[in-house]
């Protein structure tokens, strides 16, 4: 009996510790892959796909870090950073560059831009302190649509990108033209398991696992330091002389930088750079995922980051070929998707004044 | 028997084993206004939550004795309840809807309907306001108080006095009311006003409603009431006629302690005269701590007390002095003009403060102890980081060699260094506060209630520690509401009266000159004396 009772609080400490979101969610996924299993889909390609979902997704995650960690709240505004790594892009194709040359020229430009409209945007929600996350989510909004006039109007020259009629950029670019498809993902990438094993995009991890690493570095700097003590206790960092605005403002760039970076790794591994609305939502499974990795609305680190995206990503990744099976002719899984996204970011909110006790 | 309208019998009331009411007797006759007095925390406020039947009272267990009103024992479960009891009270806080005229204030939740057409079918809240029978009953209320104002008039932009004398017609206007509470209602009065505000009681009195008053402000009590009941530490001290006592004598009773101060004199104690803090005319826009306009000179080597009521201003000055909360005045320390409004450069010139507010402005609670610790230096002086290139990252080792010696000098119980600050007990993170303060090496320390929500034992450690600190050379300010603490330790008392100095004392001067000064009592005599 003693020892039953003992196992039971052992259990609930550990459903406490992880986070039972994340409980729920990666059983779920490891259900799936079962079934998917029994269903005679194979599991490496599932879990290849998983992985590759996971590298392209990343950094996008990653961008929650800083922003949920300066007590900003999840950075709904990620097309901000977003739009700048696409504009980047668009540069270094409209130049010629190509292949690694291109990778390089879209990720240089486009950091110190993210810095500028970082800034800009930092500035934005120091100004309305209090609703940061409705701003942001409507910030986003407003720059995907005043980038559509954008892509339209900027007279590019370059045949890879324009529409074959008429002026402006196409809604999707082809980067195997100029060489850019899977430039990272291919990259020493290899195989476990034989000809038909588990996938590993090498490359597109060690980029995702450095900019982990830069924001883990950075979050144990005093400046990190200083951002995450603003987040948590405003008014501990006041006292202690910190200037809230400030660290605010730098999460927000660091934020923005990730966001473009992100879209660059993204594009590269899905061989398309997918302009105009595209952007819009690209905020929300970003959001979904560092919640389902552990975080809160005001506590998240780098590991809810690396968890979050794995069991996000592997559980849609697998859901649409089961469901498939299933449930012919249905399109279930996107449901699904929308739901558990929606939903878990929900449940996060609920949770913003919980705090801890 | 039948003459008393309100009787507290016995009542007593503890939170978690901490016993905050002992055994508390108050009978309350007809007609008569018997005024409450006691210091911060000495049980007032637990006493009407009980009398209202708050739910707090309830949901920590209830309280043992019991209420009789007119001769019957009364259950009071909510507000409702004593609302039926007849059972009103005037807050200190004014509870109006600005945006309502006085008629629809005094009427609100209480309004006269009459049916229309649809309220048969769709049940009394939708009956149409009787307008014109509740400005009547509004001018009745209003006029008893003799109010001229009209009863169609906003609330919104009436002056405070007025808006008290509001408060006061919804409670007459409820029918049956028989006894009215009044909680330091002249506290944000002017003068004038105020004194319209008494003599509109002793006529409520007059009209057989009894009042319980609580003030502390003593000369109000010596002019209205009929008899005084005096708290202290939850204990009743004793109730006695006004005319059978004098402001001294509650004055004396309202702070003396029945524990003895045990006041040992530092033995290798060096106060040097020489100035290491000016404070001239500084004022603090602290939100119900305002500062307006103190004056202190602080001497190398001493230990100051700041002392005075809640709400006076006593935890304004040390947090102006922080930058904590926006100031203006000026401050010297060392001989140099300190910037104002400006934390870090505070700290950098060598001040540390240890906040009133131990959760919410003092500690990181979901973070380690030894990052709470280090926080401070680390961000203010560029200690405990290593540069590694670019950027400045943190040294864990240094931080925590120095954690745990701070967590030997100052015996902070705890698992280790990396133990989460929440989880620890008041008095340890009140220790983790100062630890973090003294981590910036200040030449002066500024300590705001450090013994607030701890337990005795704990208490004398913290006292020990600020003592022996002392004893090593430090300069220490100590705010607060605690007068034995301040009397135990400090060199010298000041005492805040509404945002000023209301004088200095030493820590062995009588308890009734503490008490009179804490009440603002001289300060209204000398007033006297020179106009």
């Amino acid at each position: 009996m003693v020892n039953v009772s003992k196992k039971t609080t052992g259990f609930n400490d550990i459903v406490k510790k992880i986070g039972f979101p994340t409980i729920f969610i990666g059983g779920f996924w490891i259900l799936l892959l079962i079934a998917g299993g029994a269903l005679g889909i194979s599991i490496n390609t599932l879990l290849s796909d998983t992985i590759k979902r996971a590298g392209m997704n990343g950094i996008l995650v990653l961008a929650m870090v800083p922003s949920i960690q300066s007590g900003t709240g999840p950075n709904f505004a990620l097309p901000v950073g977003i739009v700048c790594g696409l504009f980047a892009t668009v540069w270094a194709i409209e130049f010629g560059f190509t292949g690694w040359a291109w990778l390089f020229v879209s990720i240089a430009f486009s950091i110190p831009l993210s810095v500028v409209v970082g800034y800009l945007y930092g500035r934005l929600l120091n100004a309305v302190k209090g609703s940061e996350m409705t701003i942001a989510t409507y910030t986003g909004f407003s720059i995907v649509a005043a980038m559509c006039l954008a892509w339209l109007m900027i007279p590019f020259k370059s045949r890879n990108m324009g529409w074959f009629i008429g002026k402006g950029l196409r809604e999707t670019i082809q980067l195997d033209v100029i060489g850019g498809d899977k430039i990272l993902s291919e990259f020493l990438s290899f195989t476990i398991g034989g000809e038909k094993g588990i996938i590993i995009p090498t490359g597109m991890l060690l980029i995702f696992f450095l900019c982990c690493f830069i924001v883990w570095m950075y979050f144990r700097s005093k400046s990190g330091i200083a951002i995450s003590a603003g987040g948590i206790n405003p008014k501990f960092a006041k006292s202690s002389g910190i200037d809230i605005d400030k660290g605010r403002i730098k999460a927000n760039i660091l934020s923005t930088i990730m966001g473009a970076i992100g879209i660059i790794v993204y594009s590269q591994g899905y061989g398309y750079t997918q302009l105009y609305t595209a952007p819009l939502m690209m905020a929300f499974p970003a959001v979904a995922a560092v919640l389902i990795g552990g975080a809160s609305a005001q506590r998240a680190k780098v590991s809810h980051v690396i968890i979050g995206v794995i069991i996000y990503q592997g559980l849609f990744t697998t859901a649409l070929p089961v469901a498939n099976q299933l449930f012919e002719g249905t399109d279930l899984s996107e449901i699904l998707r929308m739901v558990i996204q929606n939903g878990i970011i929900l449940y996060a909110l609920t949770q913003v004044k919980g705090g801890d006790n | 028997m039948s003459d008393n309208l309100l009787s507290l019998k016995h009542v007593s009331k503890e939170y978690s084993g901490n016993k905050v009411l002992k055994d508390i007797n108050i009978e309350l006759k007809k007609g008569e206004i018997h005024a409450l007095i006691g210091e911060n925390g000495a049980g007032k406020s637990t006493l009407m939550n009980i009398l209202f039947g708050m739910s707090v009272i309830h949901t920590t267990g209830g309280f043992e004795g019991t209420i009789e009103i007119e001769g019957k024992e009364a259950d009071i479960k909510s507000p409702h309840d004593a609302m039926n009891y007849g059972i009103g009270m005037v807050h200190q806080e004014f509870m109006l809807v600005p945006g309502f005229t006085i008629m629809e204030n005094i009427k609100l939740n209480r309004e006269i309907t009459k049916p229309n057409l649809v309220s048969p079918v769709f049940g009394k809240r939708l009956e149409t306001l009787d307008i014109k029978k509740m400005n009547m009953d509004t001018r009745q209320a209003l006029d008893t108080l003799d109010m001229s104002i009209e009863e169609y008039v906003q609330v919104a932009g009436l002056p405070v006095g007025h808006m008290q004398f509001i408060e006061i017609a919804r409670e007459i206007d409820k029918t049956g009311l028989k006894i009215l509470v009044f909680d330091e209602p002249t506290a944000v009065l002017a003068e004038s006003e105020a004194a319209n505000l008494l003599n509109a009681m002793k006529k409520l009195a007059q009209k057989g409603i009894g009042i319980l008053f609580i003030s502390h402000r003593l000369d109000e009590i010596i002019d209205v009431a009929d008899v005084v009941t005096v708290l202290r530490d939850g204990e009743h001290v004793v109730t006695k006629n006004v005319e059978d006592t004098n402001k001294y004598e509650i004055a004396q009773l309202m702070v003396g302690r029945s524990i003895t101060i045990d006041r040992e004199e530092g033995t290798n104690k060096n106060i040097v005269d020489e100035t290491i803090l000016d404070i001239k005319d500084l004022h603090v826009a602290m939100p119900g701590e305002r500062v307006k306009g103190v004056n202190l000179n602080v001497k190398k080597g001493e230990i100051v007390g700041i002392g005075g009521l809640a709400g006076q201003g006593k935890l304004g000055i040390a947090n102006g002095i922080m930058g904590i909360f926006p100031a203006k005045g000026e401050v010297k320390f060392k001989g140099k003009k300190s910037a104002l409004n400006d934390p870090k450069s505070a700290i950098k010139s060598g001040l540390a403060f240890v906040s009133e507010d131990r959760k919410g402005v003092g500690l990181l609670l979901d973070e380690s102890i030894e990052s709470n610790i280090a926080f401070s230096a680390m961000q203010i002086n560029n200690e405990f980081l290593r540069n590694s290139g670019m950027i400045k990252l943190k040294d864990s080792k240094k931080i925590r060699d120095h954690a745990n010696k701070m967590i030997k000098d100052l015996d902070i119980r705890c698992t280790s260094s990396m133990q989460r600050v929440g989880s620890l007990s008041g008095g340890n993170q009140q220790k983790v506060c100062v630890a973090r303060a003294l981590t910036l090496s200040p030449e002066l320390l500024l300590v705001s209630e450090p013994t607030r929500g701890i337990d005795i034992g704990a208490k004398k450690l913290v006292l020990d520690l600020l003592k022996q600190l002392n004893n090593e050379g430090m300069t220490i300010i100590m705010t607060s509401s605690e007068l034995a603490e301040l009397r135990s330790i400090c060199d010298r008392i000041l005492i805040i009266c509404e945002g000023k100095v209301e004088g200095v004392l030493p820590p062995d001067a009588p308890d009734a000159e503490f008490g009179l000064m804490m009440s603002g009592s001289r300060h209204i005599e000398g007033r006297e004396v020179n106009g």
